[in-house]
Parts: C-alpha cells; structure tokens; sequence
C-alpha cells in the first residue's frame, strides 16, 4: 500500500489536492494510506519551498499548486 | 480508457479535442490570431448590436450600452490572454527554480532580481511562509526574501491587466514601475537593518540547503495545458466582479457629469494617502476583486495617486498574512516590515498625487 502524504498549512488549494488524491484512489481503486501534514516545521523537512506539496513513500513528486488529475493517477 | 465513437460527428469533435495536446504551438498560433481579430472587431460589433436595440441612439442609455457591451469583453478578453500567457511564463519560474537563481546573491542586484521574478513566480499567500524558510535556508539575505515577498502579491498579471484594460497602458505601466520600486527599496532597507536575530528560533536552527532547482522539464503541451488551467481558474474566479464593476462604470459614464465629483479622496488634501493606505493594509482581497473599487472611487474624483496607493495597501500587505508570518517572524520584524512597505506605499501616492 501507498504511503501519500498531502503537505499544507490548510489552504483552499490544499485542500483540493487532497479531495482530488482521495478521488483519484477511490476511482482507481488503489488502497492508499492519506496523511495531511500541516505542521509548518515537518513540511519543510521536505525542503519544498511552495504549498501545497505531495509525498509518495517519502519521495517529493509535486510542490506547489494543485496538480493535474492524470498526474496524480500516474502516482497511483 | 478509450471513449465508443459511434457517430463520425463526434469523432470529429474527439479529434479536435486533442488538437491542443498534439500541436500545442500551432494551436496557439491560431488562438492567438483568433484572439487578436475578435479583439480588433470589438468596437464596430458592440456598436452594431446597439444601434439594433430599441433605444435612442444618442440618449444616456445608448451611451452607457455602448460603453457596457464594448468594455466587458474588452476587459475579459485582455485578462484571458494576460493570464493564459502569465500562466505559461509561470511554468518556467517555479519557486524552487526562483530560490535556485536568488541564492548567494548579494543584496542590491538581488533585490533588484528578487523584485523582478516576484512579478513571473506563481505565487499564492498560503505559500508564503513555506517560501520565506526555504529561501532562508537556502541562504538568500532576508533582504532580498522580502524583496520577493512584497512585489509577488503586489505586481500580478492581474493587476496589470486590469489596469490596462480600464485605465490603459500608462497607469498599467507606472504600477509595475512603482511596484517593483517599493519592492526593491523596502526589501534594501529591510536587509541594510540587519534583522536577523529577529526570526524565529526554530527557523534559525533549520538546516541549511543546497538550493537546485527540481530537475523534470515539463512539455509544451504541458505548459499549454497550465496556461488554459489558470485561465478556468482565475478568470472563472473574477468574471463576476469584473461585470459588477463595468455595469457600475457604464452606470457612471452615461449619467454623471464629468464636473461632478472631487470628495475627501481629491488630490488637493494631504493627508488622503496615508489615510487610504492605513484603511488598506488591514484589508484582504486580490487584484481583480479590489479594481472595481478603485475604478468607483476614481469616478467619484479620487486622485489617481491615492486610489492606486490604496490598492496597493490592500493586495501587498493584510492581516491574515501578518497572521500566518507570525509562526515565522518575531512581531518587532512584522512591525519592521508592515511599516516599511506601507511609508513607501505612501511616499509613492503622495508623489504621483503631486506630479501628475
């Protein structure tokens, strides 16, 4: 199972990416383990330097903006 | 998942569908000559399409149709090119493509590139304090960080294009001069004041980085598709205030004589920009929902100076932002900053308001 981690201070923006990762996984029918992590000093362990970000097993595949729907289906 | 299709009409609408993915740069070609022509040919539609409705031609109504069907599309049109242009641009800054080229700068030159790229970075005030740590981290001179902080809100193709289109090219112009002026300049003093021991302890200690920026390359198509994705979403966001204020102005244009006017925001009082500035800086909007403002309060005979002071004030600097630095920034350095910015907001409408 996936680890997928949503890095944010709780925007709009945020918020959507993480509707949309859910979304995505429900659709394909992928099991993920979803984390949101709004703890400032944790996310920029990350060393990403714009919100809101995506984790994947502990790698950084997205900063900054909600990403594209096919995008996040080919993290899946 | 490959769609059934049945009817050869919607194959040919599918296959059209995929035009801006397969040749992005020839699609864009034809947009923009698309876009270029309808633009050219808005002034003798809007006047045909009154002329047909049942009004006096030379009556007050007439006038304000007029206005009202000319200028709406004219102000939508220019915002979807500024923006879809604004959106592809953005695609090649990335904020950590933007911290690699801010770190080790020196302070002057890198206020001055900080300022710049602040006008070209995708920027969204939630990202603020993620992007204040990681370019200290990253060893870019608090200086030249706050440089960026301010021109990115402040100057936005927004803006810009907003102005442009109600009150043409040289106001347009003179906010990106201004902007980027008080950018750079408070963004100097802030570094000249050595205010590093006023950040946050746990920032301080933050292991310092390697700024590179992040390695993939996205297609034109890709940025195509970016450029279109922030069209759906600013434009789709700010159409309705856009309408509001036009209705507004056409409202103005066709009734109210021009003599009318010259209120408390006139250019002869002193004091008009500061208190203009000082209701702004606590106030939260963007660029689009705050011209409709400035362009009713320019129509009641606002100074040009004070009104785009105010505007200013309102998009560079507000409350839930210094709320959100808070975690960041120790209150004597928020002070610091509120407090630069908005004397030279100030300073900047004060002498518009004189020289113009």
């Amino acid at each position: 199972m996936k680890n997928v981690k949503v890095l944010g201070t709780g925007c709009p923006k945020c918020k959507a990416t993480l509707r949309m990762v859910e979304e995505v996984a429900r659709q394909k029918g992928v099991e993920i383990e979803l984390v949101k992590v709004e703890d400032l000093r944790e996310i920029m362990t990350y060393g990403i330097v714009a919100t809101p970000g995506v984790v994947i097993d502990g790698k950084v595949v997205h900063a900054g903006g909600v990403p594209a729907r096919d995008k996040v289906a080919s993290w899946l | 998942m490959v769609p059934s299709a049945s009817t050869p009409r919607r194959r040919v609408v599918l296959e059209l569908r995929d035009v801006p993915r397969r040749h992005p740069r020839a699609f864009l070609v034809v947009f923009a000559a698309a876009w270029l022509t309808l633009y050219r040919s808005l002034l003798p539609l809007s006047t045909a399409l009154v002329d047909r409705l049942p009004v006096a031609k030379d009556g007050h109504l007439a006038e304000s149709l007029r206005f009202f069907f000319y200028d709406t599309p004219k102000v939508l049109l220019l915002l979807t090119g500024v923006v879809l242009a604004m959106g592809i641009v953005n695609t090649y800054f990335t904020a950590a493509r933007t911290r690699a080229l801010l770190a080790g700068r020196r302070e002057g030159v890198g206020n001055v590139l900080a300022a710049t790229l602040g006008v070209v970075t995708p920027f969204c005030s939630c990202s603020a304090v993620p992007l204040f740590i990681g370019f200290v981290q990253a060893g870019v001179p608090l200086g030249v960080t706050f440089s960026f902080l301010v021109s990115a809100p402040m100057v936005n193709e927004v803006a810009l294009a907003m102005l442009f289109a109600m009150f043409g090219f040289r106001v347009a112009a003179l906010y990106l001069a201004l902007g980027l002026s008080i950018a750079i300049l408070s963004g100097w003093i802030i570094g000249r004041l050595r205010l590093e021991h006023l950040l946050e302890a746990w920032v301080r200690d933050m292991p310092k980085v390697q700024a590179t920026a992040d390695g993939e390359r996205p297609s034109f198509a890709e940025r195509l598709d970016a450029g279109f994705a922030s069209v759906r979403e600013i434009v789709g966001k700010v159409w309705p205030y856009v309408l509001v204020g036009i209705a507004v102005g056409a409202g103005i244009h066709g009734y109210v004589p021009t003599e009318l006017v010259a209120g408390i925001m006139g250019r002869s009082a002193w004091w008009t920009v500061p208190i203009a500035v000082m209701i702004g800086v606590p106030m939260y909007s963007n660029a689009a929902g705050i011209i409709p403002v400035v362009s009713a309060l320019l129509s009641k005979g606002a100074a040009l100076g004070t009104a785009l002071a105010f505007m200013m004030s309102v998009v560079a600097l507000s409350l839930p932002e210094v709320v959100i630095l808070r975690k960041v920034l120790r209150p004597k350095l928020i002070a610091v900053f509120v407090g630069v910015v908005a004397a030279g907001i100030v300073i900047v409408g004060a002498v518009f308001n004189a020289v113009l």
